[in-house]
C-alpha cells in the first residue's frame, strides 16, 4: 500500500468527488477515499489535467476537502470461483448476508467483504495432466457446486498457448489452493487457483465463436412461448408503465424459465421485491432438478435506496457472472430489473460531470452503452466444443409509460424480442399484460408459424371488429364479424392470459402448451352458426369458463378430464 | 473551539457560499444574521468554497454575517419524550414546549440490508372496501395517495391512520396549509392518538428548505421506534411539495434539469425516503402512507410517475372516490390469500365486470342499442359504485366480500361470473 498512487480531495458534489493527484491515474480504475478511518470505494470516471472526477460507491456525507485518496491501478472486478451460486450480492459483489452478520440491520459504509468463502473445502477432480497444452478458458478440473460441475478454467486473461507444468491431485481443497501451474512460451509460470478476477465492464471472450440463437427458451408463460418467444442466447426487453406487472412477470420467468442458471439483477428497484425472492427461493422446488430454486440462482441486489454508483456497476457484475457460468457450458438467464434505473444512474453522474445533455438529459453515449450491454448475450461455442449461453432480459421503466423515451428506444434497437406491457390490459386485469398486437419477437415459437399467424390474424381482426363496434354498435355488426371478435376474446382469455398466482396455471410446460394451442386453434378455425349474438356470446362465455377451469386443473386429475370432456362436447354440439 | 467565518462570498437563492477549510460534506453550520440564527447544511464543496443551504432562507443575510460550523450532520432526538410533540422541519418545537436534545441520532442514515428484511404478511384493515377488498394495505408497505388539489386526501389519510392498529404515528407535513395542520392536530387529539404521535410540520409559509428536512426527520424517528419493535405508521403529505422544494434548490445550484425542471436524481431522492418503509427481521416495522398531488391530474408528471415506480402501488383518489383503475396495492397478494378463500376471486371478478360496465356505459352514451348483457352490466355498475366505491361505506372485509357475492348474484348467473367452480359452490348465494 506504501507505493500506491495517492491524491487529495478538492471537491465534493453529491456522490462525485474531485481529486488532485501528482503521478498518473487510469481511466475507470478503483480508488479509495479515506475519511475517519473508513475507506470508500470509488471509480475514476474522468480525468482533466491533474484532477480526476471519481464516482463514489457510498454515501459521501462527512468527506472533506483535503482527505486522502488511494488509487489501486485496478479496474472494477469481480471474483469468479466456486460458491457464487446461491449467493446474494450487492452491486459490487459484497455478500449481503455476511454484511448483515457484521453490521446488523443497516449497510455500513466502507465495509467490504470477500465474495467467496475461502475456508470452505471443495471436492476437486483434475482434468489435465502435466504436459498438456491449454489456452484461456480451457478446463483444468472441476468441483461439484450444487447440481452442477463447476469447472476451474485457465484464467481468461491468459495469452497464447501454455503448457501445464504442475497439477494438484484430487481431494478436498480450498479455493485459494494452487490447482495447477502453467507456463507460456516465454517460460513465465502462472499459478492457477480456483479463483480468478475479471473486470466487469469487459466481456469474457475465451470461446471459439458466437452462434445464431435458434432454440426457444421455454419460459412456461404461454403468451411468451407461443407468441413472443425468446431464444436461448437471445435478448428481450419488457417495458411498461408502473403497475403493469413487469416485476411479477420477471419473477415468473425467474421461477419457471428452463435455464440452467438464473441471475437476478435487482437494479435500483424496490427492496421488497428482492426480499420476496430471497425468502421464497430457498423453499421453492425446481421441478426439473428436485432441488430448491436457490441452487440455480444468483441474486445481485442494488435496490433504489442503495448508492447510485453501485447501481450502475450491478448490471455489469451480473452479466460477468453469467458469462462465467456460460464458460462451463451452461445456459444462463440474466434478468435485469430495471435497466431504466441503470440509465438514470448514468444520467445523474453525467449531470454532475456537467456533460452536455442529450434527450431528457440522458447522456449522449446512453445508446452505445445499452447496445454493448445487450451484446454480451449470446450463444457461444466453447473451446471444448460444447455450447453455453447468456440470455438477457431487461425490464424498462419508461417515464410516464411512454415508449418513445430514450431508454426504451435505445433498447428496442438491440433486442430480439419486445414484450410491451400495456396499461389498458393491466387495468382490465388481463395478465400478463403483454400487448398481443404491439409486441414482437424475431425468435422461433414453439408453435408452427402457420398456426401462430392464424391466431395473430384472429386477434388483429377481433380488435378491428371491436373498434368498429364502438362506432357502429353491436346491432350494426354482422354476426360473422361478431363471431371473430368473440373468438379473439376467447383466445385472449384462455391462452394469452395466465394466472401466475394459481399453482397450476402459473407455469405451462411445452407439451401442454402445444396441446392446448391445438385445441384453441380448432375452435378458432371452426365456423359456428348461432341464432343470435346473445347465444353466440353465451356459448363463448361458457366455453371460456370451462377452458379456464381446465387451465386451473393439473394434468391427469378428475377435474382435468371433466372439463376436457365438457369442452369437447360443446365443440361437437355446435 | 470552532472557527467563525465572516466572509460570505456568494448568495444565490437560499444557498450561500463561504470560504472555509476542513469542512465535512453534509455537515451543519449556524448562520447568524440580523434576523436571527438559522441552521444551514453543506451541499457542495469546491476547493475552499463551501456551499450552504440555509434552512430559514437567505433573505436578510448580509455578506458579513457569522457562519459557525457544527462539525456534524443534521440530527434529531431519539428520546421517548418526542411522543405527543410537534416540531418544525428543522426540529424546533412548534408547540411552545422546551426543545428535546437527548440521544441525538443522525437523520438520513444508511439503507437497510435487504437480507434483514422479511416478507410483509400482516394486512392493515381500514374498513374501506376499495382498500380492504381490492387493494389491501399491508404492514410495511409504502403507498401514496395520488390525487389532485381539492380532493379530500388529507381526510382519507387521517381516516386510515385512525383506524389502523399501529403503535406510533408520525406525521411529516410538507407545505401544509395551516388549516390542514390544525385538522391533523385536532383529529389526532379527538381520537386520543396525539400521545402516541410525533409531528414534523412544515407549513406553506415556512422557509422552503425546512420542507426538505421533514421526510428525513420523520423517518429517522420512525426507524428508531421500529428498531425498538414498534409498529410505526408514517404519514407524509404532500410529497409533491417536497419534490418542488428539491427542484428549487437544484435550479439554484445550476444543476442540469432532466424533466420539467426536476433534478436528474429525483427518482433516487424519493426512493431513499420511501425505501425506509420496512418490516425488520425480529424488530418492528415502518409503513408509509403518503400524498402525491398530481398537477393537472396528470399521472405522467415526473413526481407521480417516479413515485409510482418506487412505491408499492397507489390509491388513486378522484371525485371523492378511490378509483379501481389506477389504484393498486402490490403487496395485496401477500395477504389476500389468507383472509378468505374467495377474496381474490371477488376482487378480480368485480373489477373485470366494472371495466365492462364502463365500456357499456360509453356505448350507451353514444346511443347504441343495449343488449340484455349490457343491461346486466349497467345494473351491476350502479350497485358497485354505491356499495363498494362510496367512501362513506365503512364495513369489515368479510361483510364487504359477502356484499360482493350478493351483488354478483343480483346481476349475473353462475356461468357468466367466470369464477372457479369450487368457489361458486361454496359462496354463490343459494336463493
Amino acid at each position: 500500500m506504501q507505493d500506491s498512487n495517492k491524491g487529495k480531495i478538492v471537491g465534493v458534489n453529491g456522490n462525485m468527488i474531485t481529486v488532485e493527484f501528482d503521478t498518473h491515474v487510469i481511466q475507470n480504475e478503483i480508488a479509495y477515499a479515506i475519511t475517519e478511518g473508513k475507506r470508500l470505494k470509488s471509480e475514476v470516471i474522468r480525468v482533466r489535467g491533474n484532477r480526476a472526477d471519481l464516482q463514489v460507491f457510498e454515501d459521501t456525507k462527512g468527506l472533506k476537502v483535503g482527505d486522502d485518496v488511494e488509487f489501486t491501478e485496478e479496474l472494477l472486478s469481480v471474483e469468479l470461483g466456486p460458491g457464487i451460486l446461491t449467493s446474494i450480492y450487492d452491486g459490487l459483489q459484497n455478500p449481503l448476508p455476511d454484511l448483515a452478520k457484521k453490521s446488523g440491520f443497516f449497510l455500513e459504509k466502507g465495509v467490504y467483504l470477500k465474495p467467496l468463502d475461502y475456508e470452505k473445502e471443495w471436492d476437486y477432480t483434475p482434468m489435465v495432466k502435466v504436459g498438456d497444452e491449454v489456452i484461456a478458458g480451457d478446463r483444468l478440473g472441476w468441483v461439484p457446486e450444487g447440481i452442477f460441475k463447476h469447472y476451474i478454467m485457465v484464467p481468461f486473461t491468459t495469452k497464447g498457448v501454455c503448457k501445464v507444468t504442475e497439477v494438484a491431485s484430487a481431494g478436498k481443497l480450498k479455493i485459494s489452493t494452487t490447482i495447477a501451474k502453467i507456463s507460456n512460451d516465454k517460460d513465465i509460470v502462472t499459478e492457477v487457483t480456483m479463483v480468478q478476477e475479471w473486470p466487469v465492464k469487459i466481456p469474457i471472450s475465451a470461446y471459439k465463436e458466437k452462434l445464431l440463437p435458434q432454440e426457444t427458451l421455454i419460459s412456461q408463460i404461454r403468451i411468451i412461448d407461443g407468441f413472443f418467444p425468446v431464444a436461448i442466447g437471445g435478448t428481450f426487453c419488457t417495458p411498461g408503465p408502473f403497475g403493469a406487472g413487469k416485476t411479477v412477470l420477471q419473477h415468473a420467468l425467474s421461477k419457471y424459465a428452463e435455464a440452467d442458471i438464473v441471475i437476478i439483477a435487482a437494479c435500483g428497484e424496490r427492496a421488497g421485491e428482492v426480499v420476496e425472492i430471497l425468502r421464497e427461493f430457498p423453499h421453492l422446488e425446481d421441478p426439473r432438478t428436485g432441488k430448491t430454486l436457490m441452487e440455480r440462482s444468483i441474486i445481485i441486489c442494488n435496490t433504489s435506496s442503495m448508492p447510485v454508483a453501485a447501481r450502475e456497476a450491478s448490471v455489469y457484475t451480473a452479466v460477468t457472472l453469467a458469462e462465467y457460468y456460460r464458460q462451463m457450458g451452461l445456459n444462463c438467464l440474466l434478468l435485469a430489473d430495471s435497466t431504466s434505473r441503470w440509465a438514470q444512474a448514468l444520467r445523474e453522474m453525467s449531470g454532475r460531470l456537467e456533460e452536455i445533455p442529450g434527450e431528457e438529459a440522458f447522456p449522449a453515449y446512453l445508446e452505445s452503452l445499452i447496445a454493448s450491454f445487450y451484446e454480451r448475450a449470446g450463444l457461444v461455442k466453447l473451446n471444448c466444443g460444447e455450447t453455453g449461453s447468456v440470455t438477457i432480459g431487461g425490464s424498462v421503466s419508461p417515464a410516464g409509460g411512454n415508449f418513445e423515451e430514450p431508454v426504451t428506444q435505445a433498447t428496442l434497437k438491440v433486442v430480439g424480442a419486445f414484450h410491451g406491457l400495456s396499461r389498458d390490459r393491466s387495468n382490465a386485469r388481463r395478465y400478463p399484460a403483454i400487448h398481443p398486437l404491439e409486441s414482437w419477437s424475431h425468435y422461433k415459437s414453439i408453435v408452427e408459424d402457420e398456426k401462430i399467424n392464424f391466431a395473430r390474424e384472429t386477434l388483429r381482426r377481433g380488435n378491428e371488429v371491436n373498434q368498429m363496434m364502438k362506432v357502429i354498435g353491436e346491432e350494426g355488426t354482422h354476426i360473422n364479424d361478431f363471431q371473430i371478435y368473440l373468438k379473439s376474446e376467447f383466445l385472449d382469455f384462455v391462452f394469452l392470459q395466465q394466472n401466475t398466482f394459481d399453482s397450476v396455471d402459473a407455469a405451462t410446460n411445452k407439451k401442454r402448451q402445444t396441446y392446448m394451442f391445438d385445441k384453441v386453434m380448432a375452435i378458432l378455425k371452426k365456423q359456428f352458426t348461432f341464432e343470435s349474438k346473445d347465444k353466440a356470446r353465451r356459448f363463448f362465455l361458457e366455453l371460456r369458463s370451462d377452458f379456464i377451469n381446465l387451465n386451473y386443473s393439473a394434468e391427469g386429475t378428475e377435474d382435468y378430464k371433466k372439463f376436457e370432456n365438457l369442452i369437447d362436447k360443446k365443440f361437437e354440439d355446435n | 473551539m470552532r472557527k467563525v467565518y465572516h466572509r460570505i462570498v456568494q448568495i444565490a437563492g437560499n444557498v450561500i457560499t463561504v470560504e472555509a477549510e476542513n469542512i465535512g460534506y453534509g455537515h451543519l453550520a449556524e448562520v447568524t444574521s440580523a434576523r436571527g440564527t438559522s441552521l444551514a447544511q453543506v451541499i457542495r464543496l469546491v476547493d475552499n468554497k463551501v456551499f450552504l443551504q440555509v434552512f430559514a432562507g437567505s433573505r436578510g443575510i448580509s455578506t458579513g454575517d457569522e457562519v459557525r460550523f457544527l462539525g456534524s450532520p443534521m440530527q434529531v432526538s431519539s428520546s421517548k419524550n418526542l411522543l405527543g410533540r410537534i416540531f418544525t422541519g428543522g426540529g424546533i418545537p412548534r408547540d411552545g414546549r422546551p426543545e428535546v436534545k437527548d440521544d441525538m441520532i443522525e437523520i438520513a442514515g444508511p439503507s437497510v440490508n435487504p437480507s434483514k428484511r422479511i416478507i410483509p404478511k400482516n394486512m392493515i384493515r381500514t374498513g374501506i372496501p376499495m382498500i380492504d377488498v381490492f387493494n389491501s394495505l399491508v404492514e410495511s408497505q409504502k403507498l401514496p395517495i395520488f390525487s389532485i388539489a381539492g380532493e379530500p386526501y388529507n381526510q382519507l389519510l387521517a381516516r386510515v391512520a385512525m383506524q389502523a392498529e399501529v403503535d406510533v404515528i408520525i406525521l411529516g407535513g410538507m407545505g401544509l396549509k395551516y388549516d390542514d395542520y390544525l385538522f391533523f392536530k385536532n383529529t389526532l387529539d379527538e381520537h386520543g392518538a396525539l400521545s402516541r404521535s410525533v409531528l414534523f410540520v412544515h407549513t406553506a409559509s415556512d422557509p422552503v428548505v425546512e420542507c426538505l428536512l421533514v421526510p428525513d426527520m420523520a423517518l429517522a424517528v420512525a426507524e428508531n421506534y421500529a428498531l425498538e419493535g414498534k409498529k410505526v405508521l408514517v404519514l407524509l403529505t404532500d410529497m409533491t411539495n417536497y419534490a418542488d422544494a428539491m427542484k428549487e434548490i437544484a435550479i439554484t445550484m445550476e444543476q442540469i434539469p432532466s424533466n420539467r425542471g426536476y433534478p436528474g436524481d429525483l427518482y433516487s431522492q424519493l426512493a431513499a425516503r420511501y425505501e425506509k418503509a420496512v418490516d425488520f427481521d425480529s424488530a418492528g416495522s415502518i409503513t408509509i402512507l403518503a400524498v402525491t398531488t398530481m398537477p393537472g391530474d396528470d399521472v405522467t408528471h415526473p413526481v407521480p410517475d417516479n413515485t409510482g415506480y418506487i412505491t408499492e402501488g397507489q390509491f388513486y383518489l378522484k371525485n371523492g372516490r378511490i378509483e379501481p383503475f389506477g389504484s393498486l396495492s402490490r403487496l395485496k397478494q401477500q395477504v389476500n390469500d389468507t383472509t378468505r378463500s374467495d377474496h381474490r376471486a371477488i376482487m378480480d371478478t368485480m373489477i373485470r365486470f366494472y371495466a365492462d360496465f364502463l365500456e357499456t356505459k360509453e356505448k350507451q352514451s353514444m346511443g347504441f342499442q343495449m343488449s340484455s348483457w349490457d343491461e346486466k352490466l349497467l345494473k351491476y355498475g350502479v350497485l358497485f359504485e354505491t356499495r363498494m366505491m362510496d367512501l362513506s361505506v365503512n364495513i369489515p372485509l368479510e361483510d364487504a366480500l359477502d356484499l360482493g357475492w350478493e351483488t354478483l348474484a343480483e346481476c349475473f348467473d353462475k356461468t357468466e361470473s367466470g369464477i372457479k367452480h369450487d368457489l361458486l359452490e361454496e359462496y354463490w348465494p343459494k336463493n
